[in-house]
């Protein structure tokens, strides 16, 4: 039914049994077009990394599936990369050998040469020319995310998927790599699937913001929608007139409605998440919600 | 700063190492020893005993024996009198039999028992029970069941250092890192290359701990189970002087136990430094 999503997250659950099973989310459904970054909100524990893990193919779900460009997943794959919030460098290899670990997995065929030439190129995309014989330990802690992204986007996958990717960054090396992340998308057009804690991250790198209430019982409530230009840039995001109105309504939503949203949103069908646009005076839902009791809600800011 | 610790631990080493020398020929020199002794044991000393001279070898004494041994090394008289060195490359030989055929089954089996958690659970009563059993226990079934001395001893050799392998090499398999595990998943690494190029060097430095453990009891053993076989090896000629009433040769066959011991040790610290990464 939504084929014409490149990306379908259709009813999954997940669920851990055990003495006190729980219910981390169920009936979860998103979907996404080709070259569309999305950037994933939530409070800390409500799911967010279990449904990247679903998406990457390195956790399966309890109940539902995860259709990619038509097909369902069944595992990981070198089409969908993978920045994990930790780095997750092989301590053991340079900063090449890392790149071209993942080079050589994608290219089995391709000789050396061939290998360190297309590794080194990505090395020196996220600007670490000069560095690619260090290892990891002697890099600093931003330095060691460039080399994840130069990794990720070196298998020239279809899907990056990135998990608080600048979350253990001081705030000036995390706004220098947003700019290069944000830089390497528009220009390749990645489709990308991102979790963030940080409001004015997403609000910079998303074209779509998923608000996810908190767990267990996790929903996605509201799936806002950008209403900055394309061309933005970082330092002039809070010039925009619609800038506030947006950063206050997600700061709502994570401040007290992310507690409520299920308890005061009965009829929430979850295969239908609400699509919020700010507006210039109060933010409207537009699309695909019995409008009629939540229009207020939504407003409320 | 730190060379000049250096320097300074050398200097004090070298001033313990002379206050025991010195103490050591002190004592030895000469004394009434010959008073206290029984007329019997006087005897079985024999010129040393009884002209008054310490039994126990001085440092000069031993000094110039070890001279006499370290220039000729490797002579052959007959069974009961070998060079030093002879002696010493027959333990070696043992030791590393024995440790390479352990290293050969515990690195897979311990991989085995670290990826796999059945596996694990299954052998673990084995393990359990196998593992504190003291080496020489198994001499007398292994001298019946293989009749061969020297092939015996290798197998004890086998037995003792294969747990502290195997257990290593599990515990490092167990405890990789699960995102390191998970990079190779998503770059979609087959299992056989997964284990060689991340398990393995993951698990490097622990396994490598495992080794050096197993090296230092292997070498610990080796004398005594030389000293239960007889024929051959420094455990055998240890035995053998100190039947002949040669403390000098027992005292520089401890001190040559000990200098082995130490290169074996510090040949695999090498090798662990090499696996070893910083995070
Ligand atoms: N093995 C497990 N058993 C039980 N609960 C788990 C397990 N792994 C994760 N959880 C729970 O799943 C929830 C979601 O975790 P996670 O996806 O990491 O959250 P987030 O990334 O949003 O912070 C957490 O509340 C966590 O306690
Ligand atoms: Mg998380």
């Amino acid at each position: 039914m939504t084929s014409d999503k490149f990306i379908s997250i259709e009813g999954i659950a997940k669920r851990y049994e055990g003495t006190r099973s729980t219910t981390i989310f169920e009936n979860l459904w998103l979907g996404m077009a080709r070259g569309e970054f999305v950037c994933v909100i939530g409070h800390s524990g409500c799911g967010k990394t279990t449904v990247l893990n679903i998406l990457a193919g390195l956790d399966a779900p309890s109940e539902g599936v995860v259709v990619v460009d038509g097909q369902a997943i069944e595992g990981p794959s070198l089409d969908r990369a993978v920045i994990f919030q930790s780095h997750a460098l092989l301590p053991w290899r340079t900063v090449l050998g890392n790149v071209a670990y993942a080079v050589s997995s994608k290219w089995r065929k391709w000789d050396r040469a061939k290998v360190k030439a297309h590794a080194l190129k990505y090395i020196e995309l996220v600007g670490l020319a000069g560095s690619e014989h260090k290892r990891p330990s002697e890099l600093s802690g931003g330095m060691k995310q460039r080399v994840g992204i130069a990794r990720a986007l070196s298998i020239t996958p279809k899907i990056m998927l990135m998990d608080e990717p600048f979350s253990a960054l001081d705030a000036l090396t995390r706004g220098t790599l947003q700019d290069e992340v944000r830089r390497i998308c528009v220009e390749t057009g990645q489709t990308v699937f991102m979790i963030t804690h940080d409001v004015d991250e997403a609000i910079y790198l998303a074209d779509k913001i998923v608000l996810m209430t908190n767990g267990p019982g996790a929903v996605l409530a509201e799936i806002v929608e950008n209403p900055l230009p394309k061309d933005r840039l970082r330092g002039d995001l809070h010039r925009h007139p619609l800038y506030y109105a947006l950063r206050n309504h997600i700061i709502d939503f994570l401040v007290s409605r992310s507690k409520t949203f299920v308890a005061e949103t009965p009829d929430h069908d979850p295969r239908k998440v609400p699509v919020v646009k700010i507006g210039r005076t109060e933010p409207t839902i537009v699309a695909s919600k019995p409008a009629d009791s939540d229009a207020p809600q939504a407003a409320a800011r | 700063m730190t060379t000049s610790l250096r320097l300074r631990a050398a200097v004090v080493s070298i001033v313990l190492l002379a206050v025991f020398l010195g103490a050591w020929h002190i004592a030895t020199r000469s004394t009434g020893a010959a008073a206290n002794m029984s007329p019997e044991y006087a005897k079985l000393m024999g010129m040393t005993a009884t002209q008054g001279k310490s039994a126990m070898p001085g440092p000069l004494d031993v000094g110039a024996k070890l001279w006499e041994h370290l220039k000729r090394p490797f002579y052959d008289n007959g069974p009961n009198d070998k060079g030093l060195g002879i002696q010493l490359a027959y333990s070696i030989g043992r030791v590393m039999l024995g440790y390479l055929i352990a290293v050969a089954i515990a690195i897979p089996l311990g991989f085995l028992i670290g990826m796999s958690p059945l596996i694990s659970k299954a052998l673990d009563p084995f393990i359990q029970i196998l593992k504190p059993i003291s080496p020489l226990a198994w001499m007398p079934l292994a001298l019946y069941t293989i009749k061969d001395s020297s092939l015996s001893a290798i197998f004890v050799i086998f037995i003792c250092s294969v747990w502290p392998m195997l257990i290593n090499t599990a515990f490092g398999v167990a405890s990789v890192r699960k995102e390191w595990i998970n990079v190779a998943r998503t770059l979609e690494v087959g299992n056989f290359r997964r284990a060689f190029t991340v398990i393995l060097p993951a698990a490097a430095p622990t396994i490598l701990t495992g080794m050096r453990i197993s090296i230092g009891i292997a070498w610990l053993v080796i004398v005594a189970a030389e000293m239960l076989v007889g024929g051959t090896g420094i455990g055998y000629f240890v035995w053998n002087e100190w039947n002949n009433l040669s403390i000098t040769n027992v005292i520089i066959a401890i001190l040559l136990i000990g200098v082995v011991g130490m290169v074996l040790d510090q040949l695999l610290a090498r090798v662990s430094r090499l696996v070893t990464f910083p995070e």
